[in-house]
């Protein structure tokens, strides 16, 4: 502040350590394209979320298993014949339906139905990446999808970085009786395979849903996160620029949070984007079992699960389309993580 | 080392209390009342006070984790609420199952990757290299469940080079029919993040004087590599794989569950499905132990394999 304000500019600020990890980081060509995946990525998020796109994804807009425009031909004899799917509106009484006792609610029912249905609904025969049983959108699905996967991947690996950290920074700044009970709890949840946690808590939450999951992996993957902001924390706790902040009087909140943390910032950034990795890849396997994202919802895992069943039809988009968009947010992701880890860790240069 | 074994074993306990009392916490507490689990959605009061007492649930919670403790301790977890099997009894049956599916993958796994490894470490920096490390990279971000089902469908269910699932009765039988496919599968998605790993151990080792040493002397690049580079980066793999062991049988459980394998990976999940509370229960307590014991083995083994280092 006060050298910018020197009238002949001789001396200059020099830059800080955010600005020299960017000038590292901009010079990493494969780290700037991954950036751009992962924010378009997020952008289409965002959209989905605020409902700008992808908002009528539960619409049927083509006949069921719709192939993709680009692949008519080739999925011709795999895809069988396509038929739309039976409606309501078909059924006739016959005579039968004189002794059927919902005789009268069925045609009242059948009433009511009609208005909406009388609207002339044309189907697609094609779509840009094809349509799943129900003839809705695979693209709009995905899209979709990614942004429960995504925020819950998120969310989740907030979750435990927030409480990764903090227990980290109490325990390697405090030490005694608070670091032995913070390392107990480390030892009891590191003791059990991580995926058994996950199952057993899954077992024992009767709420299924996103919530549900990014409290089941928040809870679970804390461990790597702690480990390594105590290690920092004791590594910091004797450095000299926080000796000195305790020699003008600041509390221990102050050192903590306000001198340490943003020299360890660069720690917990690599750490959170690497948890998120394993936060989208356990919650599509969770989605998948059954036990995380519900079927009402759409989700990258819930979508492998009905490809699944799509694929001895013969019906591969959905499975492709779902794998495509995963394994290209998550090798982005990785990707990044690595980037991020080379340009802010200064040892490496 | 009798002293340091017997430090770890006494440091043990602590945490397997942690493990006991955190599983407890999970199932009376998180999980709502047992007895309504048990009893299920048709139920009257009568029939829930009775599972109440018949599980103690209406004794102060001391009591309640006592008996926990207990269970613990004498292996007894009681019926399954499924199928009413004894729960030691179940896992009895089914870890051949998972072993004949696993011990076949770890240690043709362990093989590979570690020729890859050491391969890998030979040519390192060339393109070969970064090239298969690329290719890594895109295995890796590939769903799990996606080999999975691709593989079942291509490779058996399209081309029948492998049934579809099943599990027979015969070692033999299963061995040479059913568990080919799963342990294909089970290879493909771990060959990337092994080897990567098992490489970096063997990158630790090729820069040390005894690999100089061997160069001097004129032995061939192949014979330094394989063997006296090898030699040395077995053993943190050595304890990589030890201390793995545990979650060996849980890792496959997406493998035995799509290929029908009555192992305790498949086991578990059903468990969870059916809100089997014991069988659950039964599995995180004993695994976890398994983990602690296989641990201290693995470091054990690793001061045996390495006598330089000291255990403290």
């Amino acid at each position: 502040m006060v050298f910018s304000k020197h009238p002949d500019n001789s001396v200059q600020a020099s830059p800080g350590a955010w600005r020299l990890a960017w000038q590292r980081f901009s010079a990493d060509r494969v780290g700037l394209w991954s950036a751009c995946i992962v924010l378009w990525f997020l952008l289409l998020v965002a959209l989905t979320a605020t409902g700008l796109i992808a908002a009528e994804w539960e619409k049927e807009v083509a006949i069921g298993h719709a192939p993709p425009s680009w692949a008519t031909s080739a999925s011709s004899e795999g895809a069988g014949p396509t038929r739309p799917l039976p409606s309501v509106l078909d059924y006739t009484p016959s005579h039968a339906d004189v002794t059927d006792p919902i005789a009268k609610e069925w045609a009242q029912a059948q009433q009511a139905v009609k208005p909406a249905g009388e609207q002339p609904n044309v189907l697609a025969a094609h779509l840009p990446m094809g349509a799943d049983k129900w003839g809705r959108d695979v693209l709009s699905k995905t899209i979709k999808g990614a942004e429960t996967s995504v925020l819950v991947g998120l969310a989740a690996a907030l979750v435990a970085t927030v409480l990764g950290a903090v227990l980290g920074a109490v325990s390697g700044w405090f030490g005694g009786w608070v670091d032995d009970l913070s390392n107990w709890l480390y030892n009891v949840f590191h003791a059990i395979p991580g995926i058994l946690l996950i199952l057993a808590i899954a077992a024992v939450l009767d709420t299924k849903g996103s919530a549900a999951v990014v409290v089941i992996l928040g809870s679970t993957t804390w461990t790597g996160m702690y480990r390594l902001m105590r290690g920092e924390f004791m590594k910091h706790r004797e450095r000299e620029y926080v000796r000195a902040a305790d020699a003008i009087g600041a509390s221990n909140m102050r050192r903590m949070f306000v001198h340490i943390l943003p020299n360890v910032s660069h720690v917990i950034l690599v750490q959170y984007s690497l948890l998120t990795v394993a936060c989208i890849k356990a919650e599509v396997i969770l989605s998948y079992l059954g036990f995380g994202v519900p079927v009402d919802g759409v989700s990258w895992g819930t979508m492998l699960t009905e490809a699944q069943n799509d694929l001895l039809v013969g019906i591969w988009w959905q499975l492709l389309c779902a794998t495509l968009a995963m394994s290209l947010f998550v090798t982005a992701l990785s990707l990044l993580t690595d980037a991020l880890r080379d340009a802010l860790d200064p040892k490496v240069v | 080392m009798t002293a340091y074994v017997a430090r770890r074993l006494w440091q043990m306990l602590p945490t397997m209390a942690g493990v006991i009392l955190l599983v407890f916490f999970l199932f009376n507490w998180v999980g709502g009342d047992p007895a309504y689990v048990l009893a299920g959605l048709m139920s009257n009061q009568e029939q829930i006070e009775s599972i109440r007492t018949a599980m103690g649930l209406n004794e102060p919670l001391y009591v309640q984790l006592w008996i926990f403790v207990k269970q613990v301790a004498t292996f007894d977890f009681g019926a399954s609420w499924t199928t009413g099997e004894p729960v030691a009894q179940l896992f009895a049956s089914r870890l051949p199952a998972s072993l004949t599916l696993m011990l076949p993958l770890l240690v043709i796994e362990t093989v590979v990757c570690l020729v890859l490894a050491v391969g890998l470490s030979w040519v390192r920096g060339s393109r070969m290299d970064r090239g298969v490390m690329v290719i890594f990279t895109l295995l890796m971000s590939v769903s799990i469940l996606v080999f999975i089902i691709l593989g079942q469908y291509l490779l058996a269910y399209r081309w029948g080079l492998f049934p579809v699932q099943g599990w027979g009765d015969g070692l033999w039988k299963n061995l040479s029919t059913y568990a080919p496919l799963p342990i294909l599968l089970g290879l493909l998605v771990g060959v990337a993040p092994h080897t990567r790993l098992f490489r970096t151990f063997v990158l630790d080792e090729v820069d040390q004087d005894y690999v100089r040493t061997a160069r001097a002397k004129g032995l061939s690049e192949a014979r330094v590599m394989f063997v006296h580079v090898l030699r040395n980066a077995l053993i943190p793999v050595i304890t990589f794989v030890i201390s793995n062991i545990p979650g060996l049988l849980l890792g496959a459980f997406l493998l035995e569950r799509f290929f029908g394998i009555p192992g305790i990976g498949r086991e578990i999940i059903l468990a969870v499905e059916r809100s089997d509370f014991p069988v659950i229960k039964a599995v995180t307590v004993y695994v976890a132990l398994a983990t602690m014991v296989f641990n201290l083995m693995g470091d054990l083994l690793y001061r045996l394999a390495d006598p330089r280092v000291q255990l403290r």
